[in-house]
This record gives structure tokens, sequence and C-alpha cells, in this order.
């Protein structure tokens, strides 16, 4: 990407693992415990992170340099020019001809040392992929994400499959207001703006999930609007695929399930909710898939019986402003169930 | 200052010195709500999923606090000294227009206390809640605060609250320039001026030029919000990015509105305790002005994750880091004004070199987000956060506090003490490093900003705290400062003329200055008319006693009366009604009437 990849790069890559762990010690010896910081931008997962985490790195030490710099200069100052008894007057210096340009010359000299490898790195980084990459459409909504995979006929929510390895090509649009997509170890977080579809692309390095999410003032829940990027190994992301394109499987006769699915057939929920030949509904996630999500509410909480249960019957007392909303009239506890039962079915 | 007593004389003073002390006091009091916002902020974000606060109310808090921060405190204390120091300082007796002046003023009070009526006034909306508060950010992006995602009368506060607020910015700005420009004592041509007054003409010069941006992006809202006009609606054809263009056209120079002035303050600062000239006066003056100018070349970076592209991204990066060469200028030259000085380390002194320090963390942090694919990790996280309170608190704040200690004396006619400023300044150094260095890592270990709560799975919980600590740690240092200040209006000891052997002019007469503040216009022969030079012998001051009586305006209630017209104008927004606006237009155009027409001898 921004650096050639060759022998003179190991020097370099010593200094940057090197700051970076002095980095990581000292956020974790603050933060006390040893969390694996799941949206750290300074552990990056992706060619794209990298060339940003590079360039960050290069400023950062440019900064420590003229800091110590500048600082000491003002310490000395201050102590060697402090007020003694009996120093002479001041020699009421009004001005330095030579020092002006030279202080005026050595912060432009720094910044174009800055300039140079950041104009490169928004050319290597401007989001064209290859034209086989991957191609996703990310929509945002208040408050969660909607994923289009246009040459696979994919439709989800939330959690984006990603294969390794492989370039993708994510465009970002939004359905309501500004929403910025934003998963930090894999990429520089882009707005999706109603009306204008901007794209980003990467590459992901190594298999696992990625966190992330909205960066960008969208209301009421802002804070709730998370998401998941998984990166799959090659034949993992094909099984996801075909599960993906195949429709729900019909659940066996007079069970939990069953029920559950004739509840839900009846209820508000196919309104808003598309399960493939169930319901068509656009304005909520697409469920077909819903069983294989990992996380529920767009990150908020695990796709488990307990919170599906309290999300189905009170959206909006767990997600602030949720447009989800409170069922009425109410369902039961078993019409509840039932809709989880049938919901978590649906791998 | 003016002899005259009592309530009434506070209404219809047009006195600038009186009119100093009102926005001081009215923006010490918005820094100590817009404080208290802060510390509810932080106490929420202490420990993850906190519960302090419900986000409907996180959201509002984080709004005021910006919106209050820096129209309600930091811009009216930089007003207070324009106010209070302009006119002293380049030996006049007023400003040039002394009832616009407190028409400046009493808009900005009615703005603020509008503003601020939203936390209270929920119930008379219906609102199911008592506040009402603005909650759409300072920066109030489009489309989310048309009126189909903000339904309530939240935005309607902010947009009116701002746009008079901004009429008192407008106001003030013509009325400082001509000031400056006309006003000046013999002898003073502008490569005489303090740096101070030169900081607040740059200022002056932006805001009239800035400011007319954000009426007009305020109003295209009003026009989307009460008349369904779709000037930012993507559904009817138009673009949200026109608010974030023109909204940045003006929020970018606004932050050079809030740091100039500061900048003034501290080359006054420093040169009085070195006892040395400022080092380079024309390099620091040109600079001041380029940074001016150039603060209009800038604004996209506020934009850099829209995707406006690699050439605009290019172009607005180059610029962006352009500034900081002029900045730098400036630090150096601080450096070598303190360098081969007589230091002696006043608490004023102490603020101007904490502003310094200070101001370098945050111009560094700047420009690793000057750089467009840095910035894409950096924006719209708490390093962005951590970044603009080391420019905002540690560099405005830092410098308002050093001009506070330093006028103080001339202001009130009493010295502050020095021990207790001292804590002061300690406690408000390691508590704004204590809550603010921490939001760096916060910020790149991915929390966002403007988020009610986050999960401890982020591993930023510790780091919170310690900000946390910080902040309150700020508030203690606030304490010391008012007890400071009550303590001096007690028992303070009686300022001579001039506490700290100072150069410029303001220092040659009592204080607090008497109504026409010189006895005698002093004619000025140097840029440092009362320290002596190789070339120029110090001047005298002014006599005690003015030769012959002089006279000085009575005051007047029409600037008073005028500004209460545009609070009445804004309740046909709030009400969507149309008789305010008439009733408010009404009272306007009477008081501007009464005052066009109000003779000078009053």
């Amino acid at each position: 990407m921004v650096r050639p990849k060759g022998k003179s790069d190991l020097g370099t890559v010593d200094a940057v693992t090197r700051c970076r762990l002095w980095l990581t010690t000292a956020a974790l010896a603050l933060a006390g415990c040893a969390g694996p910081f799941p949206q750290s931008t300074l552990r990056p997962r992706s060619d794209y992170g990298r060339a940003i985490d590079h360039l960050f790195t290069d400023i950062f030490w440019w900064a420590v340099i003229v800091f110590v710099l500048v600082e000491a200069l003002l310490l000395i100052a201050l102590v060697r020019f402090r007020h003694r008894e009996g120093r002479p007057a001041p020699k009421p210096a009004r001005g330095n001809t030579a020092l002006e340009i030279g202080w005026t010359l050595a912060p432009a000299v720094i910044l174009v040392l800055v300039a140079v490898p950041t104009m490169r790195t928004i050319l290597a980084t401007a989001g064209d992929a290859p034209s086989d990459a991957l191609k996703v459409e990310v929509i945002g909504h208040q408050w969660w994400w909607e994923y289009k995979y246009p040459n696979l006929g994919i439709v989800t929510a939330n959690e984006m499959h990603v294969p390794v390895a492989k370039p993708v090509q994510v465009s970002i649009t939004s359905a309501d207001v500004i929403h910025s997509f934003w998963v930090p170890r894999l990429a520089g977080k882009r707005d999706a703006t109603p009306g204008h579809v901007t794209r980003m692309a990467f590459r992901a390095d190594s298999v696992g999930e990625y966190s992330g999410q909205c960066a960008e003032f969208c209301g009421v829940s802002h804070a709730n609007m998370g998401l998941r990027v998984l990166v799959d190994s090659d034949s993992a992301f094909e099984r996801w695929v075909k599960t993906e394109q195949g429709g729900p499987e019909a659940p066996a006769p007079a069970s939990p399930v069953e029920r559950g699915k004739a509840v839900y057939s009846r209820s508000a929920c196919l309104a808003c909710h598309t399960i493939q030949g169930v319901s068509p509904g656009v304005m909520g996630p697409n469920l077909t898939h819903f069983g294989s999500n990992t996380t529920i509410a767009a990150g908020m909480f695990a796709n488990d019986p307990a919170h599906l249960a309290a999300w189905i019957a009170d959206a909006p007392s767990l997600k602030p402003g949720s447009l989800m909303p409170r069922m009425q009239p109410p369902l039961s506890d078993a019409e509840v169930a039932a809709i989880v039962a049938y919901l978590q079915s649906l791998k | 200052m003016s002899d005259a007593k009592g309530f009434k004389s506070w209404l219809t003073t047009i006195d600038h010195k009186r009119i100093g002390l009102l926005y001081f006091w009215t923006a010490l009091t918005f820094f100590l709500i817009g404080g208290l916002e802060a510390l509810v902020i932080r106490a929420q974000l202490a420990q993850p999923n906190g519960h302090i606060v419900s986000a409907e109310m996180f959201n509002q808090l984080f709004t005021m606090h910006g919106t209050t921060m820096l129209f309600l405190a930091l811009m009216p204390l930089s007003s207070a000294f324009f106010n209070y120091i302009i006119p002293l300082q380049i030996g006049a007796r007023d400003v040039a227009f002394p009832r616009l002046n407190a028409f400046s003023y009493w808009v900005f009070l009615l703005g603020g206390l509008l503003l601020n009526a939203s936390w209270f006034v929920g119930p008379l909306f219906h609102a199911g809640a008592l506040s009402v508060a603005p909650d759409g950010g300072w920066f109030a992006y489009a489309n989310l605060t048309e009126r189909q995602f903000s339904p309530g009368p939240n935005i309607d506060f902010y947009q009116l609250g701002v746009q008079i607020l901004g009429i008192s910015s407008l106001a003030a700005g013509f009325n400082f320039i001509v000031t400056i420009l006309n006003l000046r004592a013999p002898g003073m041509t502008m490569m005489r001026l303090p740096v101070f007054a030169w900081m607040t003409l740059v200022t002056q010069f932006i805001v009239i030029t800035a400011f007319p941006v954000l009426t007009v992006v305020l109003l295209l809202l009003m026009f989307d919000r009460l008349f369904g006009a779709h000037f930012f609606l993507a559904s009817a054809g138009a673009t949200p990015l026109l608010w974030q263009h023109l909204f940045w056209i003006f929020g970018h120079p606004e932050v050079y509105i809030l740091i100039l002035p500061a900048m003034g303050i501290v080359s006054e600062v420093l040169p009085t305790f070195a006892r040395k000239p400022l080092f380079g006066y024309t390099v620091v003056v040109y600079s001041g002005v380029l940074i001016g100018f150039m603060g209009w070349g800038v604004w996209s970076h506020h934009m850099f994750a829209v995707g406006l592209g690699p050439v605009a991204d290019s172009a607005f990066a180059a610029t962006t880091m352009l500034i900081a060469i002029p900045t730098g200028v400036k630090i150096f030259n601080w450096i070598g004004t303190l360098w081969g000085g007589d230091i002696r380390g006043t608490t004023a002194l102490h603020f101007a070199v904490g502003f310094i320090a200070m101001f370098i963390i945050g111009g560094l942090s700047g420009v690793s987000h000057a750089s467009p694919p840095a910035d894409l990790q950096q924006t719209d996280t708490y390093y962005v956060v951590a970044h603009f309170h080391y420019v905002l608190f540690g560099g405005s704040v830092f410098g308002l506090f050093a001009g506070i200690y330093y006028w103080w004396p001339k202001m009130t006619g009493r010295l502050l003490n020095e021990p207790l400023g001292k804590w002061h300044f300690w406690l408000q150094l390691v508590g704004m490093n204590l809550a603010f260095f921490p939001m760096h890592l916060i910020g790149l270990l991915g929390m966002p900003r403007r988020v009610y709560t986050y999960a401890p799975e982020l591993g930023v919980g510790a780091l919170n705290l310690v900000s946390t600590i910080g902040a309150f740690l700020i508030a203690v240092s606030i304490l010391v400062f008012l007890f400071n200040v009550w303590r001096s209006a007690r028992y303070g000891q009686i300022a001579p003329n001039d506490p700290w052997g100072g150069a410029t002019l303001e220092w040659s007469i009592p204080s607090p200055p008497p109504a026409y503040n010189f006895s005698v216009i002093p004619t000025v022969t140097s840029r440092l008319p009362r320290w002596k030079t190789a070339h120029h012998e110090p001047i005298h001051d002014p006599p005690a006693a003015p030769p012959a009586p002089i006279h000085v305006p009575g005051g007047s209630w029409w600037p008073l009366m005028a500004a209460c017209g545009l609070p009445v104008m804004a309740l046909a927004a709030l009400t969507h009604s149309v008789w305010p606006a008439f009733g408010g237009a009404a009272i306007l155009l009477f008081g501007i009437y009464r005052w066009a027409f109000e003779p000078l001898e009053g």
C-alpha cells in the first residue's frame, strides 16, 4: 500500500511495533485490565487499517519530537530567566529576522514531510477495490445497519460477513439521517449520507470478529448503533453465502417453532420485517436468517432467549427511541416465547 | 467607572466598563452552568453502562455544554475584555457606539436566557418531560435537525437562541472595528497598537464575516422546520451536506474567534512579567492577521469522513497544515519574549505560560487530524474531544484566566490573592490533563463522541474514570477561583493604578478608571508608551483630576427595550403563531426609533 514491502521495511516495522507496544502498554497500565480493545485503531487487521496506522505513527513521532523540543525550550526559558534579585534589566530585544525565518521554515519542512505521505495515503486508500471485489452495500438506519450483497442476492443486518484476504468494495448510504460506518480495526470511518453513495475498500488479513459502531451523531440511540464484521475463511464464507441464499427451513408440524411462526404471521412484526416466504416488510432488519446472528438490536445484546424475549416485548425500554414499538395489544409471555423460538430457529 | 448607583443605573448603562463587567459576570455564570453540564456528562461516562441520566438527557447535556461554552462563556468572556480594556488600551473615552454596545450585551443575555429556558419549559410544549433543551449537537447537523427527525421544540430553541446571539456578536463586531480604527489616541498608529487590540480587531473582522454565514444557514433551517422548505432534504433533491459546508464555513473561523483574543491576552501578559517588549511584534501581528484569513480556507477538514474525494481532501489537508505555520511562529515568539527576560511568576504569568504549554499539545494533535486518512480514525471520537479541549480549555480558558488575573485589579480596584491564584492554576492544570489526556487514548481505542453509554468490552472504563476525576478536579480549581473572587471583594488589597509595571495605557489611570477614563487623552509616541526604550521616554500619566469638567453621557433605556423585541419575536417560531412576531418587531422598532431620536444630553 503506502510502504513498499521489502527489506527496508523491517526497521520501520520494528519502530512501529515498538511504538504500538509502548502505547498499548500505557493504555493497559491505565486501563487496569487486559482487555482486547475490540475497537482499537492501533491494532489494524486490514491493508487499509494498516496504511492509516503507518501514517499516524509517523505523524505521532513527529509530534513527539516537536513537543519535546518546544516544551523543553519553554521550560528552559522559565527556569533560566526567572526573577532573581539583582538581575540586570533585560535587554529590550524586539525581534530577530534570522530567527523568524528559521522558525517559519522549520515547521514548514516538517509539514511537508507529513503532507507527502498523507497525499500518498489518500490516493492509495481512495476506496477503489479491483472490479472482482466482493461488493457490499451498507445502508444506515436509525439505529441499525442493513447490508446488501448485490451480486449474491443476500440482504442481512448488523453482522457483515466478508472473506479473509479478498478485496471488499463497500458502498455506503443512509435511509434516514447521516450515520458513519466505522469498524476501527478494518477501516477508517465513512459517512452514510442520505442521497449520496460513498465508497471504501479494504482487504481483511485475519479471520475473526471485528466490532464497530456508528460514529456520526444520529439521534437518541446513536450510542446503541453497533455492528460487527465477521471475517471468514474462504470455506466458511462460502457456507455462509449458501445458507443465506436459501430460504428458511419449514418448521416441524405442531412444534413450538411452528406455533411461533403462526404468532409472528398474525402480529404486527410482518409489517416491518422480511422473512423470506413469510413476510415482506422492509422498515426493519431482514430476519430470514436471524438465528445465525450472534447479537440482537445492532450489537447491544447477545442473541439469547432472555434478551430476545425482552426485546420483542418492549424494544423502546431497552433501546431509547427504538422505532420498533411496544406491541399493542401486548403479546402474552407465551406468544413472545413462541416468537423467540421461531426466530432463533431461523439459521 | 460611572458613579451612578442602583439597579436602574446598570439597566441603562452605556459605560463600556460597566458593560464589560456585565459581560464578565454573565459569561462567568454561563461558564459555571456549562461546567455543571460537563460534570454530569463525565459522571455518566465514569463507568461503562452509566445510568445517571437518560439518553435523551445526555444528548441535551452535550449539546448545551458545547453551545453554552462557545457562545455563552468563551466568546462573551472575551467580550468582557474587549469592552473593558480596548478603550483603555487605545486611549479612548468609550467605544464608538456606546448604546449599540449596551444593545449587544442585552441581546446576548436574552439569547442566553432563551436557550437555557429550554431546560424548564417542557410542560408548556406538552413534551412529557421538564426539559426540551437542544439535542442535536452544537453543530446541529441537518437532516437530523429537520422537523421529521426532531419534531419537538428542542432544535427551535437552538436555532432561535443562536440566531439571537449572532445578532449580538455582529453588533459588537462592527462596534469594535470602528472603535479600534477610529478612536485611537493621537500618535497610536496601527503598528503601535497593543497586540491584544490587534487580535481583537482581527477577531471582529472574522465575526462580521463569519456570523452572516451562520445567520443564513440557521434561517434556511428555520424555513425547513417552520414552513416545510427543503434546503437540506435529500428526498426533495437537496443535500444535507449543504448544512455541513455552510456550518463549517462559519464554524472554523469561529475557532479563531475563540482563540485569537486569548492569544492577544498572552501577548500582553508575557512582556509585562518578563519585563521585555514582545519579541517579533510585527510577526506576531501579521501571523494573527494571516490566521484570520487562512481560517476561511480549511472548513472541509471537519468533513473528511463525508467522502468528498481525494482532491478536496488533499487540498483541505494542505491548507489546514499551512495554518500550523503562523501558529507555530506565534509560539516561538512568545518563548523569545520570555528568553532573556526577568520573569516574575505571577498567577497571570502562570496562566499565560500554561496556555502556551497546553496549546502546543492541542496544536500537535490537530496536525494528526489535518491528515485525512488519520482523521478517518480520529474524527467523531474522543481523540478529537481531547484535541479541542487542549486548544479551547488549555488554550482559550487558560488565556482568559491569564487576562482575569492580569486585569482584575484594573476592573475591580482590588487585587486577587496570589497564593490562592497559584493553587487555582496548578489544580486546573493537573485537572485538565487528567480529564483530557486520557481522551486521546479513549478515542484511539475506538470510543466515539456523543455516546451516552459504552460497553465494558471496549476496555476504556478505567481511562474514562481518570478523565472524570480530572473533570471534578477542574471543578475544585474553579471553586478556589470563586473563593478568591469573594475574598478579593471583601478583603482584597486595594489596587494601585499599575500593580504590574505594565507598558500600555490602561495602567496609567486609576483602578477602576473614572467614567471618562483619561483626564487628559495621552499622546502616544511608541509601542510601549509607559516604558523607557532606546528612543523614547515613558509618557507622563494623566493628572488625577481633569483640567476641565468632562461631560459623560447618561444612560439609555432604549438599547434594552430594542433587545427585548428579539426574544418576543422568537416566541412566534416557538409557538407557531404569528402575533408574537409582530409584537416583537414593534418593540424592536419602537426601541430603535426612540434610541435614534434620543437627545444626546439626556
